[in-house]
């Protein structure tokens, strides 16, 4: 009898205890971004800028804790897919954010959205996954990739260029941002250039661009190749001659290493750091604070997912297993971003205002991007009308 | 095409021609001399122009500081690199020493990230450098001249220095036979030591040169010591000639193929299928070249003669 007694005891104990750790059990977060290798720079600053947004509140999104496993895709996509199969099948996570490339996110869109898993994508936006391929358990808070491009080709419009070189790497994306540029271009594309992605000067086009003597120049060069464009059509004497407007060229990632070269040089995106609202101010503030360096647009939207996690959980109490009430949670957008509006498209990609920048010097005498105009206003994607969700 | 643009074009070329030579003399003296297979060259460029953006950030943007800070600094490293690791490997086979090399490719580009981190870091060309030069009508970077004169100049420094001096001939004899030139009781191993260093140097030199047109970030040398290895198989193993010579061959052809050949096939097709096709054509061009050398003159277009 005593011993039934203990024993019923003992259960009821070891019952109580996990369902008390079972409350207290933090919500797992899976992130997942390019960490290592020449790209690694933008992943850095997508962790900096969500884990800086859990650390301020002290290790919790939305009152409940979390947990975030960080992980490095390094650029492979057979490794991203392994990592979502681990996060998934082994780590039970809820929740994967990060994802910096658009071939990494056409591996592990599928994996993640089919198993029911919320993908919060705070950088790449290819066009699969904005049209036919969407989910409803997608939801990506940075840009459809053409977004960039657009706004530039509206704006080489509004300025009333006649002549524009177009230039990129020759793989899809950079045919990707010459086709969306020209979808807002109404001018004339009298070339386009193509060079091999591995190719690090540009001497002979830049000659070939010099002799043509167009009203301006578009170019997408991400990361290294940014640094090596920018100098090169600088140091050739065409920067104060030839405007040059670009995406994702010199942005936060690469005006460290461009620095002076890089004054003028226009670029078209969603946000910059001296976007004048008081969720941005605190942002930036607290980011070279920490850091000590201005954030990246990267830094920026993925500070923007941990915010809109942030609300999403609040709203369900932490209860992100009720998917259908999460899902709506998320739709809401329901947070204050640094961009300012902020609203999610029927494809749960944003709907927001495009601007252009100029790189010039800030108030502390740092290259920085400074904002010049607004050509697109509430703008989405030229994709949402395929997607049925 | 006008007679600017040309010669704008073959400037270009003649610029990476003898980028291409700094690295190349240094890698053909290796493989030639010490036969030993050293993939680690482009980390030493790499070096080089880690080190120079670190001097040219520590000493408020002087260029002559990045120079003196990336030159000796890369000799050292050289120096470190071939007393530590390779001076184990001159009796092993090729493999072993494709391997350890390989792994310093590696150890280096890790070494980079750690310190100076991820995103490429900032050095830029000295302010009397950074104007343009007019030349017949189109602007050319002042800075890529100076490459072009640092470049012959080192050529004709080599040339010095392996035709008239007596260190010189010890090099010559010992790409042509370095048993005999151990068995006439030259010290081979400190030959090595200092054929290895002055690679590294050039290496060094051309990293200092290439820094501010060229992103400085980790795994910057592959792409340039794959195009080392052309020249040097083109050129012929050993010989500084050839070097010289093949860089040259393999940055004109390069440029000239790169600037011209989308052009002249978009009169041939249709302009989206020159503009798909012409680049690839185009970065094919010194492979073919390479390949045609290979087939016609294995030993290359100007090989070291054996006595």
């Amino acid at each position: 009898m005593l011993s039934f007694t203990t024993r019923t005891l003992a259960v009821l104990a070891l019952g109580a205890a996990a369902g008390l750790a079972q409350a207290q059990a933090p919500i797992k977060i899976g992130f997942m971004a390019e960490l290592s290798g020449p790209q690694g720079a933008l992943g850095q600053d997508q962790y900096d800028a969500f884990m800086m947004v859990v650390e301020r509140n002290g290790g919790k999104l939305g009152g409940v804790p979390v947990q975030v496993l960080r992980e490095d895709s390094q650029l492979k996509p057979d490794v991203a897919t392994q990592i979502v199969q681990k996060l998934i099948e082994k780590e039970n996570v809820p929740i994967i954010t990060g994802v910096t490339f658009s071939n990494v996110m056409m591996a592990v869109h599928k994996p993640i959205t089919e198993k029911g898993v919320f993908l919060i994508g705070s950088n790449a936006g290819p066009a699969p996954i904005a049209g036919a391929q969407c989910s409803p358990f997608q939801y990506i808070v940075s840009w459809q990739n053409d977004n960039q491009a657009e706004v530039v080709g509206k704006y080489a419009t509004d300025k009333g260029y006649k002549r524009v070189i177009g230039m990129a790497p020759n793989y899809q994306a950079g045919k990707d941002f010459v086709a969306g540029f020209k979808r807002f271009y109404k001018g004339e594309v009298i070339d386009e250039i193509y060079t091999p992605l591995n190719q690090p000067d540009f001497s002979a086009e830049l000659a070939q661009v010099a002799a043509k003597n167009p009203d301006a120049v578009y170019v997408f060069y991400p990361g290294g190749l940014g640094v090596n464009f920018v100098r090169q059509y600088q140091q050739a004497g065409l920067l104060g001659k030839i405007p040059l407007l670009s995406s994702s060229t010199a942005d936060g990632s690469t005006l460290p290493a461009q620095k002076e070269t890089a004054l003028g040089v226009i670029s078209g995106t969603f946000w910059g750091p001296d976007f004048n609202n008081p969720a941005n101010k605190q942002f930036v503030e607290e980011f070279e604070k920490k850091y000590n360096r201005i954030p990246s647009q990267y830094a920026a939207q993925s500070y923007d997912a941990a915010l809109l996690l942030d609300s999403a959980i609040a709203k369900v109490k932490g209860n992100v297993a009720d998917k259908k009430a999460f899902a709506a949670a998320l739709k809401a957008a329901d947070f204050k971003s640094v961009r300012g509006d902020f609203k999610f498209n029927t494809n749960n990609f944003p709907i927001q205002d495009q601007h252009i920048f100029e790189v010039a010097k800030d108030a502390k005498g740092r290259v920085s991007l400074k904002t010049i105009a607004t050509p697109l206003k509430a703008h989405g994607d030229a994709y949402a009308a395929q997607c049925k969700m | 095409m006008t007679t600017g643009l040309f010669f704008t074009q073959l400037l270009n070329g003649l610029q990476l021609g003898v980028l291409l030579f700094l690295l190349s003399a240094g890698l053909t003296l290796v493989f030639g001399i010490m036969n030993v297979v050293n993939l680690a060259h482009g980390s030493l460029y790499m070096m080089g122009a880690y080190f120079a953006a670190a001097g040219f950030n520590a000493f408020d943007g002087s260029f002559l500081a990045a120079a003196l800070v990336a030159v000796p600094g890369t000799l050292l490293l050289g120096l470190l690199i071939e007393r530590i690791v390779l001076a184990n490997l001159y009796q092993r086979d090729h493999l072993d020493q494709v391997l350890a090399t390989f792994g310093l490719i590696l150890f280096f580009n890790e070494v980079v990230r750690f310190i100076w981190g991820p995103a490429s870091v900032y050095i830029n060309v000295p302010s009397w450098l950074s104007g343009t030069i007019n030349l017949f009508g189109l602007p050319y970077p002042a800075y890529r001249f100076a490459i072009i004169a640092v470049g012959l100049a080192v050529g004709l420094g080599l040339y010095a220095l392996i035709n008239r001096t007596r260190v010189g001939m010890l090099i010559r004899a010992g790409a042509s036979n370095p048993d005999m030139v151990s068995a006439l009781g030259v010290n081979i191993r400190g030959l090595n030591t200092l054929v290895f260093g002055l690679g590294a140097a050039l290496a060094g030199l051309a990293g200092l040169m290439a820094g501010p047109i060229v992103s400085v970030q980790a795994g910057m040398g592959e792409p340039v010591l794959i195009l080392t290895l052309v020249v040097i198989v083109t050129g012929g193993i050993g010989s500084i000639r050839g070097a010289f010579y093949g860089a040259l061959i393999v940055g004109i052809v390069d440029t000239v193929g790169r600037a011209f050949l989308p052009t002249l096939l978009r009169e041939l097709f249709d302009r989206s299928v020159a503009q798909a096709v012409g680049p690839a054509i185009a970065s094919m061009l010194i492979y073919l070249l390479m390949a045609a050398v290979l087939a016609l003159k294995p030993q290359g277009l100007f090989p070291v003669k054996h006595g």
